[in-house]
């Protein structure tokens, strides 16, 4: 049914209709309007679950942890400094291989303190063992929470997910969203089967230490789990489309690269700016498109080959940055397509909230062109004399 | 023997370790002196001693570390604790 | 000895000889039952009953991260709300975890009201990590990281008083106790999982190995710290104190002199001045509590 919906509210109703028995979050911009909005849903008797107040986000997911250990579909957001402060259980959970989904709401870590948009504080968890969608508008924010929840809870892969989405691009803004109905969300996500739990009735110990002799190899079944992710999350992704109309069994989404010359490679909502940069360069004559990367944990290395193989030069564009070195994406996309010829820039922007237009989109088109990569792009020069 | 996911356990296997082989000291039971208070069983860290059939308490040896707690509570002093020969 | 094992912790862990952490924990499980989920800090108690593969819980067990404990106990009580399952959660960390750096966490725990049972037990430093000092540890004790030295007397502060500070959160249940009085422990611990809301209790648990004396005289030395007045046992119900174990008090020199964490009191020279603030502080103790028996004339 569509409704136009704040993209907050509606990832609130999807994680809604997913029904979780646990939510514990914390407060902190711009994710407050999700939390807000479940704790309404919950006040008036319209979700079943337990909303823990807690006192920080390293709590959020503890609670979220123990509740999904004894049990229970759980559901935490955060952004930035939040996600920074759970780092330590962000590692915990993965490790133990629990089925957390939490939401994202990108924004730039401080210091310098910033609110707004960028993805440095979820590509920084991206060795964490944390699967991560990026969403490129209300709608896909709203729908990876449903794939995310089957991905996570399939007993080949029992790993937590990230969906991510930028923060009042996507979530203060308003779009017209198909919202699934509860007897939809119920035929696509059945309840939670966790794979053990905490039951007198079958008593297991969570959480041991692991010497030298065995840690190695619990790293390596996690890294395995994430690698049959990438097969787990095309089959549920399929099975969405197949149900519902929109497909997301593509870890990756091409626009318009079938005879691109210049590929531009990019994640969240960067991508519609992008597209419609891409149309007008189209009418003026310049083969360009895109690679838009929706799932960058486990990254989809192999569709990367297949989908660039054919293009003179690979622009990524990267809201994140690894001081002193590259952008996450182009990192991964260079490494990708380490041995073909295809010359790979980056170029990092965006940072903190700064705004991209279509005109940015077709100046780096111009650099890339011209070889010009690995840049901060749209610096204001006047401020670094 | 694979791994556990996520690394967890079942109850039992601590039982493979027999830290009986750490002990220095032996407590050995007299049980002419003993007034059956059970006391040693209530102080025993590895809650290794239980109740023979005639009610007295014997310490499974497979794990008792010597640590001379039961030896040092007994209120019979009806424990000793000796040099094991090993 | 039958195969069957009887005991909810099990033999085979990696405490040291004579450990109280490792009676507590023995105590705990004989008191609460197996209809019990525990939650541990890491800590000696986490890392002598479960390298992996071994595990000495024979109840549902789970260990998170050092500072946790609380916050995964109250997720996991809203769990078992919304499944309509009935097992008691039992949150354990040592000293270290609980008062200093799992502080935020419990107090949050605490102020939520969370039906759940937090025992610490305090062995009065970090001791899985080497002895270090921590917010439980007691004035003039030598630890590594407070050690005593040419210009040092060991710790320089006194004991936090967390059952005070989480009875002011409103905690309906709040006790100390000893591995030393065993039955009393074991009581507290029955009383506290069956109070709804957050309870607390803190159990003193003489370290062989931190506090240097032989495992044997674990419960011994914990008497002492009751006898001196160092160590009060006693019973808060809704902010009030109830219950307080009375002594017939001894000087805090024979609790002192049994330890090598304050040998530098006596050797190479006696440390009056510093002896007599301990005995002020036992002192203090008394008189709030009301330790002392008096004698009806």
């Amino acid at each position: 049914m569509m409704e136009i919906m704040e993209g907050s509210h509606a990832v609130a109703r999807a994680v809604t209709l997913c029904r979780p028995q646990v939510i514990a979050a914390y407060p902190i911009t711009p994710q407050t309007h999700i939390v807000e909005a479940l704790a309404e849903i919950v006040a008036n008797c319209e979700l079943d679950a337990d909303y823990i107040t807690v006192e920080s986000e390293f709590s959020a997911l503890s609670a979220c942890l123990g509740a999904s250990a004894a049990g229970s579909r759980v559901y935490s957001a955060t952004t930035s400094q939040g996600l920074a402060l759970m780092f330590e259980v962000c590692y915990n959970v993965a490790g133990m291989r629990f089925p957390v989904v939490m939401s994202i709401v990108n924004r730039a870590m401080g210091a310098p303190l910033s609110i707004w948009n960028d993805h440095q504080d979820s590509i920084s968890l991206r060795d964490s063992g944390w699967m991560q969608f990026y969403a490129e508008d209300n709608q896909e924010a709203t729908d990876l929470h449903y794939v995310a929840y089957k991905v996570a809870e399939n007993h080949r892969v029992l790993l937590p997910s990230l969906v991510c989405f930028d923060g009042y691009i996507i979530s203060h803004t308003y779009e017209p969203v198909d919202m699934l109905t509860q007897e939809q969300a119920d035929s696509y996500l059945p309840p939670f089967k966790p794979y053990h739990r905490l039951d007198a009735d079958d008593p297991i110990s969570f959480g041991l230490f692991a010497s030298p002799d065995y840690y190695q190899e619990f790293r390596y079944e996690n890294d395995q789990a994430m690698r049959r992710a990438h097969e787990i999350i095309a089959t549920c992704g399929r099975e969405f489309g197949e149900m519902f109309g929109r497909d997301y069994s593509g870890l990756v989404e091409p626009y318009r690269l079938e005879d691109a010359d210049t590929a531009i490679v990019a994640m969240g909502s960067l991508c519609g700016t992008v597209k419609d940069a891409i149309d007008e360069l189209r009418d003026a004559g310049k083969k360009v498109g895109l690679l838009k990367i929706r799932t960058f944990r486990p990254f989809p290395a192999e569709e990367i080959v297949k989908f660039l193989s054919g293009v003179s030069r690979v622009a990524v564009l990267d809201k994140n940055i690894s001081l002193g070195s590259k952008g996450a994406a182009c990192l991964e996309v260079k490494d990708a397509l380490y041995g073909s010829q295809i010359p790979v820039l980056g170029y990092v922007l965006a940072l903190g909230g700064r705004d991209v237009r279509k005109k940015d989109i077709a100046a780096i088109v111009d650099n890339a062109e011209k070889g010009i990569g690995d840049i901060f792009y749209g610096l204001r020069e006047e401020l670094l004399k | 023997m694979a791994l556990n996911l996520g690394c967890t356990a079942k109850p039992g296997k601590s039982r493979e370790n027999k830290t009986g082989s750490w002990r220095v000291f032996k407590p050995e039971f007299i049980h002419d002196k003993c007034t059956q208070c059970g006391m040693c069983i209530i102080v025993c860290p590895e809650g290794c001693i239980s109740l023979n059939e005639e009610e007295y308490p014997v310490p499974d040896y497979d794990y008792c570390k010597g640590c001379g707690l039961c030896a040092e509570e007994c209120p019979a002093d009806a424990i000793e604790m000796k040099k094991e020969e090993k | 000895m039958t195969d069957e094992p009887c005991n909810l912790f099990d033999v085979g862990h990696r405490a040291c000889g004579g450990c109280a952490a490792a009676l507590a924990a023995k105590l705990i499980l004989e008191a609460a039952g197996s209809n019990t989920i525990v939650v541990s800090s890491t800590g000696c108690m986490e890392v002598f009953s479960t390298p992996y593969p071994e595990t000495a819980w024979r109840v549902p067990w789970i260990h998170s991260l050092f500072e946790n404990n609380s916050a995964v106990a109250s997720g996991i009580v809203a769990s078992l709300k919304r499944q309509g399952k009935t097992e008691k959660v039992i949150a354990l960390g040592g000293d270290g975890a609980t008062v200093d750096i799992g502080m935020l966490c419990i107090s949050g725990a605490f102020e939520r009201g969370t039906d759940f049972t937090y025992i610490c037990y305090d062995n009065e430093a970090y001791m899985n990590t080497g002895i270090q000092r921590s917010g439980s540890t007691p004035y003039d004790a030598s630890t590594t990281t407070s050690p005593a030295g040419k210009c040092s007397f060991g710790n320089s502060r006194p004991k936090k008083d967390l059952p005070m500070i989480l009875a002011a959160h409103g905690a309906p249940y709040v006790a100390t106790a000893s591995v030393a009085y065993p039955a009393d422990f074991k009581k507290k611990v029955e009383k506290a999982i069956n109070t709804p809301g957050p309870c607390y209790i803190q159990v003193h648990a003489p370290c062989c190995t931190g506090w240097g004396f032989e495992g044997e005289k674990t419960i011994a030395i914990g008497k002492l710290a009751i006898e001196t007045g160092l160590w009060v046992n006693y019973e808060m119900e809704n902010g009030e104190i109830k219950k307080v174990k009375k002594v017939k008090r001894k000087p805090v020199e024979v609790y002192l002199t049994e330890q090598k964490r304050f040998r530098h009191l006596f050797k190479p020279t006696k440390k009056e001045e510093e002896i007599a603030k301990i005995q002020q502080i036992a002192d203090r103790n008394a008189e709030r509590y009301g330790i002392d028996i008096v004698l009806k004339k």
